[in-house]
């Protein structure tokens, strides 16, 4: 799409509100952001940068193949440790390749509501990864955006290219120091998954008590390609809308939706909708929700057009307290013949009988809870390396999740 | 331990009325009696769990009585149950619960001493066959080594093979592979067929029947009556005590 036909569209959406979610006013935020310093590595970055990515599951110092930091508007390092993996900042890969173009709004249309818009009209600041034609990484490209202003509304522009028969796994932790009062994160994201390349993205996000977030996300997956996106929030916000939409485009892609949401307060509404739209496509999406407190509306849609296409939606909640909620809302639209489509969903309490099980063996109420929770939460996800499977289950046993307080 | 006069009711249905145990240090009882009569009642209650409720009496373990006392302070002061039908724990590998529950516990050794070590991976009772499940309520108590150790059948749904795995964990567990004046704990078994009498070694048995016990005495004697006249025929107890 001409970049002009873009603002155009953009500046027509500007106020539309979302579909899903609670309005946010932008006009309450601040646009602009005093410019951080950039730095050659991940290394050189400051301390409590380095620290709070760490605390999101983001390893800057350990083995990768790459590290991208934004921190407010400004992209801190951007710089690619293996010879596979491009990573640059958005700015500067449209100034590089005039073939982004191409990609730019392509999944996300610039005028879906008034986040996309405003995106649209800003300067291009985010990560910009390409994984090279038939290159496999086993280290995943590591990213941190960092929210470090009050009042501020950061806005983010990614895009990947996982390029024909290539291996990429990317972690991204977003996250806001203590101090931050309020704040507003908007991040467009657009994937492109090409023939029979494997994608892993893992985000991990923690915020504070009165930052509102919207990521936007649009997919496509060619044929034999595949994806897995695992989504991780076990800390207080005040309100996250996201609803990110897969396009399995080619025979056989596949795509896997898992989603980790310990909820103690705000309005949180997730999901995940795929299209099915080519023969022998399967997709899965799971998600666990533990509520003590917080609003957590769980969306999953899977609309099949062809025959052969595979779709399983599973979304189970734990509601372990009156001022929570959890609204469980899948939904299955079959457009074909010889496809099949399934659905599970249920919301309930902690069992009695697992916690006096535990009890007997010398635990305390709230220790049996704790246990019960965690692993209530850990899922089984598959195609990740050893390392970032074992990265993410140290973020949720880390956490101190407790029952209702 | 020492049950006087215990009353226990579920709901408005009288379970237990009026009954006495006591168990010495070092001793393991087996308690059997049919279907409905209290056994499990019985173990739940010394278990704490509180589903039930106490119309009178008490349990005295260690000289402390425990009777209104939590499930979990009790399993710290040396109480442990391997459950007839105990739930399954999602995302709780095996091997990470003996180490919750004993942080000194010897997990790969445990789970070799049960022929389980296929099994600590996995997450805890998920998936189980029936005797597969038994061992791991063996597991978790040789992880936890309780003073008195409480086993709702758990020889129900065990080959031959790991009834004698099963056994010998128990005489373990009740440390009667040492001197019987050496030994401290003490427990108590459910059991409906006695198999497992042929590979642990109980010291006494009692019979139970509406909610009380009818006949005490040796456990090879008690079995063999059972065998002749049934359940019914203890009523009158024809056993020596």
């Amino acid at each position: 799409m001409p970049m002009s036909s873009i603002e155009e569209k953009a500046r027509k959406a500007q106020g539309k509100a979302a579909i899903y979610g609670t309005d946010v006013d932008l006009e309450s935020y601040e646009s602009e952001a005093k410019p951080q310093e950039i730095v050659e590595t991940a290394e050189d970055l400051p301390s409590v940068v380095k620290k709070a990515a760490l605390d999101v599951g983001v390893k800057l110092d350990a083995e990768s193949s790459g590290a991208y930091v934004q921190m407010d508007q400004t992209p801190v390092v951007a710089k690619s440790l293996y010879e596979g993996v491009e990573i640059m900042d958005m700015a500067s890969a449209l100034k590089k390749y005039d073939y982004l173009q191409d990609y730019w709004f392509k999944l996300v249309a610039p005028d879906a509501d008034k986040y996309t818009a405003d995106v649209a009209q800003s300067p291009p600041a985010g990560y910009f990864i390409r994984a090279k034609k038939g290159m496999k990484t086993v280290f995943p490209v590591k990213s941190c955006l960092y929210l470090g202003s009050s009042n501020l509304n950061q806005r983010v522009h990614n895009v990947i290219i996982a390029e024909e028969g290539s291996e990429l796994h990317v972690i991204t932790g977003c996250t806001t120091p203590a101090h931050v009062q309020r704040g507003l994160h908007i991040g467009v994201s657009e994937f492109f998954i090409q023939k029979d390349a494997k994608v892993s993205f893992t985000m991990v996000h923690s915020w504070g008590k009165e930052v509102e977030v919207r990521p936007r996300t649009g997919i496509t997956i060619a044929e034999g390609g595949s994806l897995s996106n695992n989504y991780i929030l076990l800390r207080p916000v005040k309100t996250i809308q996201t609803f990110p939409t897969a396009t399995l485009a080619g025979r056989g892609a596949v795509a896997s939706f898992n989603s980790v949401i310990y909820a103690t307060m705000g309005n949180i509404d997730i999901g995940s909708n795929v299209n099915l739209n080519a023969p022998n496509t399967s997709a899965e999406s799971v998600s666990r929700v533990v509520s003590v407190g917080g609003e957590v509306i769980a969306r999953g849609r899977m609309t099949g057009r062809v025959p052969g296409a595979r779709a399983h939606l599973e979304c189970v909640g734990l509601l372990l307290s009156d001022k929570g909620r959890i609204y469980s809302i899948p939904e299955l639209d079959g457009q074909s013949k010889d496809l099949e489509m399934s659905h599970e969903a249920a919301v309930g309490r902690i069992s009695e009988e697992e916690l006096e099980y535990l009890m007997s063996r010398g635990l305390t109420s709230e220790q049996a809870t704790s246990v019960i929770v965690r692993g209530f939460l850990d899922i089984e996800i598959k195609g990740l390396p050893d390392d970032l499977k074992q990265e993410i289950k140290n973020i949720t046993q880390r956490e101190d999740l407790k029952g209702a307080g | 331990m020492e049950i006087v006069d215990l009353s226990v009711s579920i709901g408005d249905k009288q379970v237990l009325k009026n009954f006495n145990l006591r168990i010495g240090s070092g001793e393991t009882h087996a308690l059997f009696g049919p279907n409905g009569t209290g056994k499990t009642t019985l173990l739940n209650v010394i278990a704490g769990i509180p589903r039930y409720t106490i119309d009178g009496g008490r349990i005295v373990f260690k000289g402390l009585d425990i009777t209104h006392m939590s499930m979990d302070e009790r399993a710290r002061l040396g109480i442990g149950m391997a459950f007839q039908r105990p739930p399954a724990i999602r995302g709780l590998k095996l091997k990470d619960l003996i180490k919750i529950i004993n942080p000194n516990a010897d997990a790969p050794a445990i789970l070799k001493e049960m022929d389980f070590e296929a099994f600590g991976d996995r997450d805890v009772n998920r998936g189980f066959s029936g005797g597969e499940v038994k061992r791991s309520e063996m597991v978790q108590l040789l992880a936890q080594q309780p003073d008195f150790v409480m086993l709702d059948e758990p020889d129900s749904g065990v080959d031959l093979e790991n009834i004698k795995l099963i056994g010998e964990a128990i005489n373990s567990l009740t440390q009667k592979d040492q001197r019987p004046s050496w030994r401290t704990k003490s427990g108590v078994i459910i059991t409906h067929f006695g198999h497992i009498l042929d590979y642990m070694k109980a010291d006494r048995a009692h019979v139970m029947l509406g909610g009380a016990i009818v006949c005490s005495g040796n456990p090879g004697e008690i079995l063999e009556q059972i065998k002749k006249s049934g359940y019914e025929g203890c009523a009158g107890c024809l056993c020596p005590a």
